[in-house]
């Protein structure tokens, strides 16, 4: 099972003198179970790949399968797909609107046309994943935190039980424990139901530490895919495009430059502190 | 008397039903005292909802105090009259690079501010001249803002706020929605208007990595100033900043970990530079 684009294509506005290619040739195979980030500078494509996997977007040119199907044929139940591919949008908070909590996370699961204890069951075990107290249930969405917030959008997309969970950018001008907190939740979700997780993120840092396949974005085409360690091995071109290593490899890079005997190839504090301790002690 | 200075500074956000009836109050920024000397590069930092952008909008007087008192260059915010120089004294920079800029031109909307301000019209020119100049924005003073990426969209804003000539400028968390190259544009220019123009900077941003260079820092929790200080005093404390649900800089995260790993390195190491020279003495 899994997800394939074969020569992808997409143009906004195409026969108009705005047109813009905003995906140009992309081709991949996403298996299931992969933690997969998605990096690339603003403008890049990144938010528009990601509403082609679910069908939001439908490709100017190429095809995209899911288990083998062509999403975009005629017949095809995009509904459904939208609930195995779930998509979290950029500020999903903005998109919060009903009375409370709950019924906010209900709203998926009842458009699945579940009945009523199935929705109920989902909406509670997904607020529980995502580590909303039941205190929270009741509240209107609005008088949450940022962080709350956004951990209830997570909520109201986990209640569909989605095979492949997308995120833009779930992080963004949350505090530095905020982005903890839901990066973590994730990566323990994924390791306990085995779902597919692709997070778009603007920090280098983040996906170094959690995913195991990155995909680079530039003008339109993916330039890189491989393990973060590989693709953060091309810090110099990572820098041309906009983006960087994660700051720890740039200290591991100085350290090797001065003779201390230590890979290159690190980017956590984890594995750094390690590496530095046993080359220092010999 | 600095350019900035609050005194038992009170803000409630009060909620009322559709009679009017108070149905609660957040009580936003509590009983804060603090001071900011001209010229400074000053950061702020805090969890989500500490205050921080209640307490920002203050120092331009979009919001007034509840309680207490705020003075922006010696000027008291409640003072009506004042409210156009305090505005011109204090400008200030949002998150959202795509709803700041209203001109169609990039020029065009940097000159909106000191055209507000009545400045002759050849004076116009030569503000949004040296402004984009001093953002690095200046060949790109002809095109539309919309073609433009996040970073170089909040340096057309922050150029728009200089064109003003304020003696201080605040920035509440313009870096959050930029990639890598747009937050480190950002932040070089910035850093340029403080060295170079000497305006004075208040910076509010999650990213400890952009305030290693900072005079001095406060840290917020729930509405009063937990911590205040040098960075390095600042991040020199990791467990009580975790305790806040902050960070520190990964340099000086990795150095702390190595130090509890039994190397002996000085607390609150704030760069590369700094930690590689101190591990390499220890090599030796
Ligand atoms: N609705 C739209 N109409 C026209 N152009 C668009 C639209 N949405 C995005 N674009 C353009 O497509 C390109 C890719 O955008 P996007 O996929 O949002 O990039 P990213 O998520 O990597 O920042 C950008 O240049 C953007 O301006
Ligand atoms: N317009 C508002 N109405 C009511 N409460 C608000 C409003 N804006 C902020 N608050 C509340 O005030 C507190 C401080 O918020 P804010 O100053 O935005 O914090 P920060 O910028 O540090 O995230 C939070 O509890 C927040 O929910
Ligand atoms: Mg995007
Ligand atoms: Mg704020």
């Amino acid at each position: 099972m899994s997800i394939i684009l074969d020569h992808v294509n997409y143009i906004y506005e195409e026969d108009t003198t705005m047109a813009y290619p905003a995906l140009t040739d992309v081709n991949l195979v996403i298996p299931d179970g992969q933690f997969i980030g998605l990096i690339g500078h603003t403008g890049s494509g990144k938010s528009t790949l990601v509403q082609h996997l679910n069908g939001l977007l439908k490709p100017t040119s190429g095809a995209i399968y899911y288990n083998g199907a062509d999403i975009n044929d005629e017949g095809y139940d995009k509904k459904l797909l939208r609930s195995k591919v779930g998509l979290v949008f950029q500020y999903p908070e903005h998109q919060l609107f009903e009375v409370d909590v709950f019924s906010d996370v209900c709203f998926g699961p009842k458009n699945l046309g579940l009945d009523k204890k199935e929705i109920q069951l989902r909406a509670y075990a997904a607020l529980k994943q995502v580590g909303i107290a039941d205190e929270y249930f009741y509240q209107s969405p609005f008088d949450l935190s940022g962080g709350q917030k956004r951990r209830v959008a997570i909520a109201g997309v986990l209640a569909m039980k989605p095979e492949v969970l997308i995120l833009d950018e779930p992080t963004a001008g949350l505090d530095p424990k905020g982005r903890d907190e839901i990066l973590d939740q994730i990566a323990k979700l994924r390791e306990e139901t085995g779902m597919t997780v692709i997070l778009v993120s603007h920090s280098m840092e983040d996906v170094a530490k959690y995913v195991d396949r990155l995909i680079v974005m530039n003008k339109s085409r993916v330039v890189f895919d491989d393990t973060p360690a590989a693709v953060f091995a091309h810090y110099e071109e990572l820098e041309q495009i906009g983006l960087a290593a994660p700051q720890i490899t740039y200290i591991m890079q100085a350290l090797r430059e001065k003779g201390l005997s230590v890979d290159t190839g690190i980017t956590t504090v984890t594995e750094a502190k390690e590496a530095i301790l046993k080359a220092l002690r010999g | 008397m600095g350019i900035i200075k609050t005194k038992d500074l009170i803000f409630e956000y009060i909620r009322r039903d559709e009679e009017g009836n108070v149905e609660g109050i957040t009580r936003a920024v509590d009983n804060v005292s603090l001071k900011i000397e001209q010229g400074d590069f000053v950061a702020v930092l805090g969890h989500n909802g500490s205050g921080k952008s209640t307490l920002a909008k203050h120092l331009n007087a979009i919001l007034y105090p509840t309680e207490g008192t705020v003075w922006v260059d010696g000027k008291d915010t409640s003072d009506d009259d004042k409210l156009w120089e305090i505005r011109q004294t204090a400008g200030m920079v949002f998150q959202n690079p795509d709803n700041q800029i209203i001109g169609q031109v990039v020029e065009e909307d940097v000159g909106f501010g000191p055209e507000n301000l009545g400045v002759p019209t050849k004076e116009i020119w030569e503000r949004v001249e040296e402004s984009l100049k001093a953002v690095g924005m200046y060949e790109f003073r002809k095109h539309s803002p919309n073609k433009l990426s996040g970073g170089q969209k909040q340096r057309v804003s922050i150029a728009g706020v200089i064109a003003m000539h304020p003696k201080c400028i605040v920035l509440d968390e313009p870096t959050a929605m930029l990639d890598p190259k747009g937050r480190k544009e950002v932040i070089r220019a910035v850093r340029a208007l403080n060295d170079v123009e000497r305006i004075t900077v208040i910076l509010i941003t999650h990213y400890m990595e952009e305030i290693i260079y900072a005079d001095k820092v406060f840290v917020m929790d729930n509405g009063t100033v937990a911590m205040e200080g040098t960075p390095r005093e600042i991040f020199s404390q990791v467990e009580k900043l975790k305790e806040l649900r902050l960070d520190v800089p990964q340099v000086t995260l990795l150095a702390h970990e190595l130090k509890q790993g039994g190397l002996d390195l000085p607390d609150g190491i704030l760069t590369k530079e700094e930690l590689v020279d101190a591990l390499m003495k220890l090599k030796k």
